[in-house]
């Protein structure tokens, strides 16, 4: 490739960014504009980006609705996937001289300085969804997930069906993730016991057409199977879709047991209607304990505050718990 | 005819060797790993449909999408001589947009998914042609200029429906995902064939073929003969723009579902591999669809294999990646000539002997 | 065996599928001579040289260098051996020094010493006298002594035979003069020089012995003195003298004010100076001057195959606008690019592909022309203008070069031009070829065709052409014509001013 192209190219490749940047900034910038009246407590969250993924959507939305205006706040929001851009907009936020700052950080190194200079400007620190590497004393409460008690949920779940024998596809999210390590933790505890008979346990890198193959694959081999453990509420429509075409009934009253995560809105409607069995979800929802905290409703213990998790029963399952608690739409 | 068969057993099968001898070797592996490897099965289906079914129903019907994203990438690697990596980004896209006519209106009817199709394919065209300008007018590298796209795509598709996984329930989508009420055969494949003669029709009923290959090999010749090599190259991202509209829908119907992270998630690889695999050369110029439609099968029976042979999840990449690599290098032009060079001392030994016999 | 014989190549057959390549050769160079090693396209030249190099095994014989039996791998092994070639195409690195290129792949440490390497490379290039500086980057050096580099590259490897495939062939008479002079300095320094070349007279400027291939048999060697120009000719393409002459003179023809076909003026490109030009309906007319005189810039103005930026265009008398090869196309124009590799062929694509290729164009993309029809053009084609190939099917690319260019010619025709351009049609193919091309040019002509025909051997241009124009420096600097139509008038008058007083 010549100079000139590659010029070129350096042109076009900084012009969309410039303009996908541009559009970022000017959504935040919708956000923040609230009424500056007096009064308020004036919150900056530094957050990922809602379209990370389902989950984080709903965890800004949490924010949005817990913190917002006629709730006595005044919310000033960034997103990001960078550390360094989110540790600017932090800084950012300390030169505006917010009261809180909540953050959920892309990594957790390098957050050292930002949280000293807020601590000298009097300004309190949340930190919620992950935990930084950082003095316990810099910040005031982390609420986070515990993703391994996720997994656990779930199997004391199947394992309270009390089924005859357990013969479980497992199909996992992108390997090496924190979801997936959480999701997959127990249920190799009970392969390993030999308490549940492993069928198949491979990745689908949290794709719903590649679980679909892998349980097509397991039917076409003929070996037998009565739970679907998929690590997403995606992979286990997908499965799903598999056993639909192959003939095999599902749910509440079916051969398979599905099982799923995330409480997609959608996914909970198909537990409503009984083609599931359980949905468990890591729960986004950290913005009303925080309120909490800051509005003295509750008291600091020990600062590690462990967010509740869910699990719903397809038979308990209320249309509630799907407003409540399913994501999306 | 006779003429035909003489060509084939005097130049071999040509570029389709090595993706049929791939294929052969698959096969019999298979077989003799599980001789009922490959029975088809009439099953009930849920939905009340008496369908095919079984390991070869999976490769085929599994292949879809990448038969049709190969067909289109062989177009602009034959004609730009580089390939686009942002087909999955764009298939998000071309689906997102598909999902976002389906969920506009208040019911979905045929009429519906035809609007939502079109739309689809005009969005999918619209951005083939932003990669194609790229390419042919501001002559960027096609891989570079699509790293824009491949990059940024799966954030367009977020934006056109906010929500992260939108869901679509219908008959008409579970009919292009799934099966038709009353055929036996997986509604994708069928899909892949009216591709594939759509394909075929325009190569005979247009200079296509032999323009890009003309664009594709030897640009400057092709323009004094009056060909308009830019508009071709645009031509043939523009095309491929329909077929990313064309797979983004079906991988929306197979689940009703759009998730704009995963869905046909890092098949261009496998994309420009089946058109490597094929035989055509990813450097431009000649080309053959079938080629690498077959090489499309071929990482489809791999991937079913593997996962028939239960391989843990972690490996499955890596088996991929050596077969791939064997096949490719097998490919490869050092090791044909070689090939060639030692077919020809066998032959002339074999001439030496019988002359020998004779005296 | 004679005591200066340097290397003798006996017995050497090759066979490649299907053709015998060469039967039963024998060669032999002597130190210090010149050797041609003349043939038609596909006679086996390059198939001996090849397997001389180490490119191609050879299928029966043997080589013996300095009374050595020699058995060669590679070309690098030839290298080793004392066997060097340079290629009509450079392949050298221009981006490179001079230096550098010399020593480039054969440095003796992993750390390349530029001084060491650029004081030795010096002293070559001062003993065989090369205008170049070592430190210089090659493609800052006229194409002349590029060669000359690649030459002293071999020079500096002792190597003992020196193989120049058409070096020539890119190179205006001053190059190639100093070419021959340092071909002569090798010579007396007892290289042997095995010359290939398609200009005869070249041949006879320079060379000591001649041997004469023919269809893969070997027809002789000859002294020079023994072997007069028509005789080497007669030879090579395996005909009676006669037949060469048999070409008589052309008419001349009158042309009228109302039979101009094509007609511009003041046309200017984004390579070419503005011009006039007309050319009447039948008439062969050519350009001439040296190499970057204008003359292919010209043409190429006018088929639009540039950036057409001024002039005004006229073909039969209506005002037109060509700016791109489609419109000249569709105004019955056809060229021939000087560059057959580049601009020519489609390499990959088989024979009938090719020679459709145009037509194709012209009928538009929603009107394929029909696999049997194809076919049968090809067919035709292919008899009428006697392309030696497989068959229609083969690609291009592994035709001879003068094949390749029939099937351009080919693809030309096809069309039914009323306006042909032929840009160099007979460069770098073989004799027998090139009297083909210049009898169709006139046969073009009498059926009314107009040909603008450009070649860098006047002689053949006086042959053909009825009119002549003169360019220098970018200029058209003369018209010539009837009675003008010499070699002298020619020279003088690309000459220019100077050349003319003195004459």
């Amino acid at each position: 490739m010549t100079k000139k192209k590659f010029g070129s190219l350096l042109l076009v490749a900084s012009l969309v960014t410039t303009l996908l940047f541009s559009a970022c900034t000017t959504g935040g910038a919708g956000n923040a504009g609230g009424s500056s009246s007096k009064g308020t407590i004036k919150v900056g969250v530094v957050n990922n980006p809602p379209s990370e993924s389902g989950y984080r959507e709903a965890n800004v939305k949490d924010m949005e609705a817990v913190f917002s205006a006629a709730n006595g706040y005044e919310l000033k929001t960034a997103y990001s996937l960078k550390n360094d851009e989110q540790l600017q907009a932090a800084q950012g936020f300390i030169t505006e001289g917010v009261d809180y700052l909540l953050i959920s950080a892309a990594e957790t190194t390098g957050w050292d300085e930002v949280l000293k200079k807020a601590k000298e400007a009097g300004i309190k620190v949340f930190l919620f969804d992950r935990m930084i590497d950082v003095d316990e004393s810099l910040y005031e409460a982390a609420v986070v997930s515990d993703m391994s008690k996720e997994g656990e949920t779930a199997v004391n779940w199947l394992l309270a069906q009390n089924l005859d024998e357990y013969n479980v596809i497992h199909i996992q999210g992108a390997m090496g993730s924190d979801a997936q390590i959480g999701r997959t933790g127990a249920l190799d505890a009970q392969f390993a016991s030999g308490k549940m008979n492993k069928v198949v346990q491979q990745t689908a890198t949290w794709d719903e057409a590649e679980a679909k193959k892998i349980v097509e694959s397991v039917i076409n081999s003929g070996d037998d199977f009565n739970v679907i453990y998929a690590e997403n509420d995606g992979m286990a429509k997908g499965a799903v879709a598999a056993l639909d075409e192959a003939g095999i009934s599902h749910g509440i009253n079916g051969k398979v047991v599905v099982m799923g995560f995330d409480c997609n809105k959608w996914a909970l409607r198909e537990l409503k209607a009984g083609n599931w069995n359980y949905d468990g979800q890591c729960s986004p929802f950290q913005a009303q304990i925080i309120s909490d905290i800051i509005q003295g409703k509750k008291t600091v213990t020990s600062k590690k505050i462990i967010n509740e998790e869910k699990g719903f029963d397809a038979k308990t399952l209320t249309d509630d718990d799907i407003n409540t608690y399913g994501l999306g739409e | 005819m006779k003429d035909n068969l003489k060509r084939i057993f005097k130049g071999g099968l040509g570029q389709l060797t090595i993706p049929l001898i791939a294929i052969a070797l698959l096969v019999i592996f298979n077989l003799i790993r599980d001789p009922s490897f490959f029975s088809i099965e009439l099953t009930l289906n849920n939905n009340g449909n008496t369908v095919l079914s079984g390991n070869l129903i999976s490769i085929i019907n599994g292949a879809s999408e990448l038969a049709v994203l190969a067909m289109g990438m062989t177009l602009v690697t034959a004609a730009c001589g580089g390939q686009d990596i942002s087909v999955g980004a764009a298939a998000a896209i071309a689906g997102s947009a598909f999902v976002k006519i389906l969920k506009s209106g208040p019911s979905i009817n045929i009429g519906t998914v035809i609007m939502a199709f079109l739309f689809a394919c005009v969005v999918a065209m619209l951005f083939g042609s932003f990669n194609g300008t790229l390419v042919s007018v501001f002559k960027i590298q096609p891989m570079i200029a699509t790293l824009i796209l491949y990059t940024c795509g799966r954030s367009i598709a977020y934006w056109i429906n906010g929500g992260a996984t939108p869901t679509v329930s219908s008959p008409i989508i579970t009919a292009i995902g799934g099966f038709i009420p009353g055929v036996p055969i997986p509604t994708p494949v069928l899909i892949v064939i009216g591709v594939a003669l759509v394909f075929v029709l325009v190569f005979h009923f247009t200079s296509l073929g032999l323009f890009t290959q003309s664009v594709g090999i030897n640009g400057s010749a092709a323009r004094l003969n009056g060909i308009n090599s830019t508009f071709i190259k645009l031509l043939s991202f523009i095309i491929l723009g329909l077929c990313v509209a064309v797979a983004g829908t079906i991988g929306v119907s197979r689940l009703g579902l759009i998730n704009h992270e995963t869905l046909l998630l890092d098949i261009e690889m496998d994309a420009i591999l089946a058109v490597a695999i094929g035989g055509n050369n990813l450097g431009g110029g000649k080309f053959k669809i079938s080629g690498s439609i077959i090489g499309a099968y071929v990482i489809q029976m791999l991937t079913i294999t593997l996962y028939a042979m239960k391989v843990p999840s972690t490996d499955v990449k890596a088996y991929k990646a050596i077969v791939i690599i064997i096949l490719v290098v097998i490919g490869s032009p050092v090791i044909k000539s070689k090939f060639q060079k030692f077919m020809n001392k066998i032959k002339s030994n074999r001439q030496r002997v019988s002359v020998k016999g004779a005296e | 065996m004679q005591d200066n014989t340097l290397l003798q190549m006996r017995h050497i057959n090759k066979v490649f599928p299907g053709v015998k390549a060469l039967n039963d050769v024998d060669f032999t160079l002597r130190k210090g001579e010149i050797h041609a090693l003349m043939g038609e396209n596909g006679a086996g030249k390059s198939t001996l040289i090849k397997i001389l190099t180490g490119v191609y095994g050879m299928d029966g014989g043997e080589i013996t260098v300095e009374g050595m039996n020699v058995t060669i791998h590679s070309p690098q092994d030839a290298q080793n051996k004392g066997i060097s070639t340079v290629y009509q195409e450079i392949t050298l690195c221009p981006n490179l020094t001079v230096a550098e290129n010399m020593y480039i792949g054969r440095e003796e440490s992993a750390v390349v010493l530029h001084k060491k390497y650029e004081k030795r490379a010096n002293e070559i290039l001062k003993k065989l006298g090369i205008p170049a500086r070592a430190s210089q980057q090659l493609g800052s050096c006229s194409l002349a002594v590029q060669q000359m580099v690649a030459i002293a590259r071999a020079v500096d490897m002792e190597c003992k035979v020196l193989i120049l495939d058409e070096p020539t062939s890119s190179l205006d008479d001053k190059e190639v003069n100093m070419l021959f002079k340092l071909m002569r300095d090798l010579k007396d320094q007892g290289v042997g020089i095995i010359f290939v070349t398609h200009f005869l007279e070249q041949v006879y400027e320079v060379c000591d012995r001649i041997t004469v291939l023919r269809n893969g048999e070997l027809v002789g060697e000859y002294l020079i003195e023994d072997l007069p120009q028509v005789e080497l000719v007669a030879k090579m393409i395996g005909k009676e003298l006669d037949e060469l002459s048999d070409f008589g003179e052309i008419e001349e023809k009158q042309f009228d004010e109302k039979d101009i076909f094509y007609e511009a003026e003041s046309l200017s490109s984004s390579e070419a100076m503005p011009f006039d030009f007309c050319i009447h309906k039948g008439e062969v007319n050519g350009f001439t001057g040296l190499l970057g005189s204008g003359r292919s810039e010209s043409v190429r103005a006018i088929f639009g195959a540039d950036k057409v930026n001024g002039g005004t265009v006229k073909i039969k008398g209506e005002n037109v606008k060509i700016t791109k090869p489609i419109d000249a196309m569709k105004h019955g124009i056809g060229y021939l690019a000087e560059d057959r590799k580049r601009d020519g062929i489609i390499a990959e694509l088989s024979v009938r592909e090719n020679i459709i290729l145009a037509l194709q164009v012209m009928k538009g993309f929603f009107k394929p022309i029909s696999r049997s029809e194809a076919e049968a053009f090809a067919d035709e084609y292919i008899k009428v203008l006697n392309i030696k190939t497989a068959s229609r099917e083969t690609p291009v690319g592994s035709l001879s070069g003068g094949n390749q260019q029939k099937v351009i010619l080919a693809r030309w025709l096809l069309t039914h031009p009323d306006y042909l351009i032929l840009d160099e049609p007979t460069r770098g193919i073989d004799v027998g070829t090139k009297l083909e091309i210049q009898k169709l040019v006139l046969k073009l002509a009498e059926d009314g065709v107009s040909v603008t025909f450009i070649s860098s051997e006047v002689e053949e241009m006086l042959r053909t052409c009825s009119r002549l124009i003169v360019m220098r420096d970018r200029h058209v600097v003369g018209e010539l014509k009837g009675s003008d139509l010499n070699q002298t008038q020619v020279m003088k008058t690309i000459a220019g001013g100077e050349t003319q007083n003195e004459g």
